[in-house]
């Protein structure tokens, strides 16, 4: 089958490579199979660090009337390696009461972080960097370490600035991986299985031909996809919730006294936490590198996996450009008397669906479920009487 | 596993949690917990225990490791500092660590037990997670409702604890 | 065992590895410029710095670290039980009614700190 070469052309030119090394001993092959996978995914995902970075500004431009960087290269698509050189070449400023050893160690922990937990994602059919049994768990396990790499760039500073940002930034990531970790258990409950293969295996299929079963198609799935979203956009501080490094608040954060690479592996680790996010996201609820529709299987996976993905990157860049800053104090509320208990309805409605076979039934209980805990919730907690009604001003 | 690797993460173990106590600085301290926490996963890890080793980085290297760094915030760092080094107490700490030392390895040395090779581990054919939820939400219903009591109570406590503080 | 987790120490290790040369690399073809005091001195929007580097910081970060905890250890149980719930609810219901009633008394902690206004979060 032609479709089959296409989709594991990758695959077969790993096989290729390795075939040089036929009569190695076992280990040698297997180190260097799993080194090929890294640095394939480091320069996959580096290129489209590069590739975001300036799709952004000129997205951001567009949006707000104005063409983005456009000078360098074609349509300015060299600006990124411009940018690269500009940031490599900067002096590296280290202020004299910062503890030199944390200040330099937290750059390296964060990338390092953000890199590992790419590892876990399948990117396309038997396209996994490191199929472990525990995959999810295995990506929170690495993303709870983010929190450390946050602190010791804020602590190291010795900065008001960069420990308030640091604070700020911990306290809401914490806040915010309640949710995204519980959303993640109704998938896992329904697939059975902590393996992002398993879970994306089990969103094959269609009914009708047409509609995919992915889990986003499903009541609890979809409520679950939304919350996990807004707390993948906390987890990698981005608007509207990029208070901790609010510059017209607190400077830039915990990377107020960085300057030159090391703010820029700062950027790019936040970037590649975002594309580890939106990839988890994909594989949990999206259906993984499955195609929206029989017809197109034709498609390569790793082709509908990375469509999906850049669906989802835009959709953080349209709210970069749509939304204003959220207030510290509104984050955390929402965190802990909204997301925390939609999450856990999350899981309620899933074994709902689960227990009344899956079918149309399922789908309206579950759909019921999570309608009723949601206007509960907003009775509960109505903000709008805290609100004065908005008045709208113009300038004549 | 290769012994090596045992070694290696069982020296990166040893030589922070040793880091962990030598250091003044108590974010320092912290810091090298963390690294001893890592060392500790690897070896569960090790051990086909992957759900214990992924909740050791997951509850103490994430969740842990952040409270305490909170705590330390709050506290007046510089009293911590000023303190000065009692070196007689050390000696005596160092001298007490030391017979503890010798008498484990002499026990262990007597010990029959520890002069046979261990058995290999027998290799389970399901993964590990599934086999706590198994035996969990088989055999030991009444202990986990009993857990989920005691976290209620601890969060009552935190409550408690800090009423006046919020005020 | 090692087969599995290979590529993931190899992943450490070249992720480490890579940040860890890009930064060198950069102080190295960096500019060097003047030190002096000022430069040095920790930014503070131009302003001449006041007091400690290290505030003391509101008793409201500790809580959310230890609810955080809570609701950390919770997930650890319901991990394993989201891993099996499909073959055991297959056998008998009991496990779902095990985990709503461990939700619900933790639930209860979770209303008593909400009445409390522990997770009032007020600037």
């Amino acid at each position: 089958m032609s479709g089959d070469v296409v989709d594991q052309i990758f695959i077969r030119a790993k096989q290729w490579l390795l075939s040089w090394l036929a009569g190695a001993p076992d280990w040698i092959i297997q180190i260097t199979s799993s080194l090929l996978n890294i640095f394939a995914l480091l320069g996959v995902f580096l290129t489209l660090f590069a590739l975001i970075s300036v799709l952004e500004r000129k997205i951001l431009g567009r949006m707000q009337n104005r063409y983005g960087p456009n000078r360098v290269g074609p349509f300015g698509l060299f600006q990124p390696i411009a940018d690269g050189i500009k940031m490599l070449i900067k002096e590296d400023i280290v202020p004299a009461r910062a503890d030199k050893i944390v200040h330099f160690l937290a750059p390296i922990l964060i990338a390092a972080t953000a890199i590992l937990a790419l590892g876990v994602i399948p990117y396309g059919r038997n396209m996994t960097p490191f199929a472990i049994d525990g995959g999810i768990l295995f990506f929170f396990a690495v993303g709870s370490t983010t929190e450390l790499a946050v602190f010791m760039a804020g602590w190291g500073s010795n900065n008001k600035f960069s420990m308030l940002g640091a604070m700020r930034a911990i306290a809401q990531m914490v806040s915010y991986e309640l949710p995204l970790i519980i959303t993640t258990l109704p998938v896992v409950m329904v697939a059975g299985a902590l393996s992002p293969d398993v879970i994306v295996t089990a969103q094959a299929g269609y009914s009708f031909g047409f509609v995919p079963h992915w889990f986003v198609t499903t009541p609890w799935g979809a409520a679950a996809f939304v919350l996990f979203f807004v707390s993948g956009l906390v987890e990698s501080n981005r608007t509207p919730f990029d208070v901790p490094e609010g510059e017209s608040e607190i400077v830039a954060g915990h990377m107020t006294e960085y300057s030159g690479f090391k703010y820029a592996t700062f950027f790019m680790a936040e970037y590649i936490g975002m594309f580890a996010i939106s990839g988890l996201a994909v594989t949990l609820f999206l259906g993984g590198w499955h195609a929206p529709v029989r017809v197109l299987q034709f498609i390569p996976s790793y082709i509908w996996f990375f469509a999906k993905l850049s669906a989802l990157l835009f959709v953080y860049i349209w709210l970069r450009g749509t939304l204003p800053r959220t207030r510290i104090d509104h984050i955390m509320n929402f965190a802990w008397k909204f997301m925390l208990p939609m999450a856990f309805t999350c899981i309620f409605a899933a074994a709902v669906w689960h227990y009344m076979g899956r079918g149309l039934a399922g789908w309206l209980c579950s759909l019921a479920v999570i309608g009723i805990v949601y206007i509960a919730l907003s009775i509960l907690l109505d903000t709008r009487k805290r609100f004065a009604t908005r008045t709208y001003r113009f300038a004549e | 596993m290769p012994p090596f690797l045992f070694w290696i993460f069982a020296l990166l173990m040893l030589v922070f949690g040793a880091a962990v106590v030598i250091n003044r600085n108590p974010i320092a301290s912290a810091l090298n917990l963390v690294v001893s926490f890592l060392g500790l996963a690897a070896l569960f890890m090790s051990l086909d225990a992957f759900f214990v080793g992924i909740i050791q980085v997951l509850i103490y290297a994430g969740a842990i490791m952040v409270l305490f760094l909170f705590i330390i915030m709050l506290l007046d760092l510089r009293a911590e500092k000023l303190r000065k080094i009692n070196w007689l107490a050390s000696a005596g700490g160092i001298a007490v660590a030391l017979v503890l030392l010798t008498q484990i390895l002499y026990v262990i040395g007597n010990l029959k037990a520890a002069q046979q090779t261990f058995p290999p581990l027998a290799r389970s054919t399901i993964d590990d997670v599934r086999n706590v939820g198994l035996v969990l939400f088989g055999n030991y219903n009444l202990p986990f409702q009993i857990i989920g009591i005691l976290v209620l109570v601890a969060t009552i406590g935190i409550v408690l604890l800090s009423r006046h503080e919020l005020r | 065992m090692l087969r599995e987790y290979l590529p993931v120490l190899l992943q450490i290790i070249v992720a480490i590895g890579f940040a860890a040369s890009v930064l060198l690399v950069s102080v190295l073809a960096g500019k060097t410029g003047t030190r002096s005091a000022l430069k040095d001195s920790p930014y503070e929007c131009g302003m001449v710095p006041q007091g400690a580097g290290q505030p003391r910081f509101s008793v409201k970060f500790y809580l959310v670290a230890m609810l955080f905890i809570l609701f950390d250890l919770e997930i650890v149980f319901m991990y394993p039980w989201a891993v099996v719930y499909k073959e055991a609810v297959a056998q008998s219901s009991s496990i779902f009614w095990s985990m709503l009633s461990f939700i619900t008394i933790l639930m209860v902690g979770y209303v008593y700190a909400l009445k409390k206004g522990v997770l009032d979060f007020k600037k």
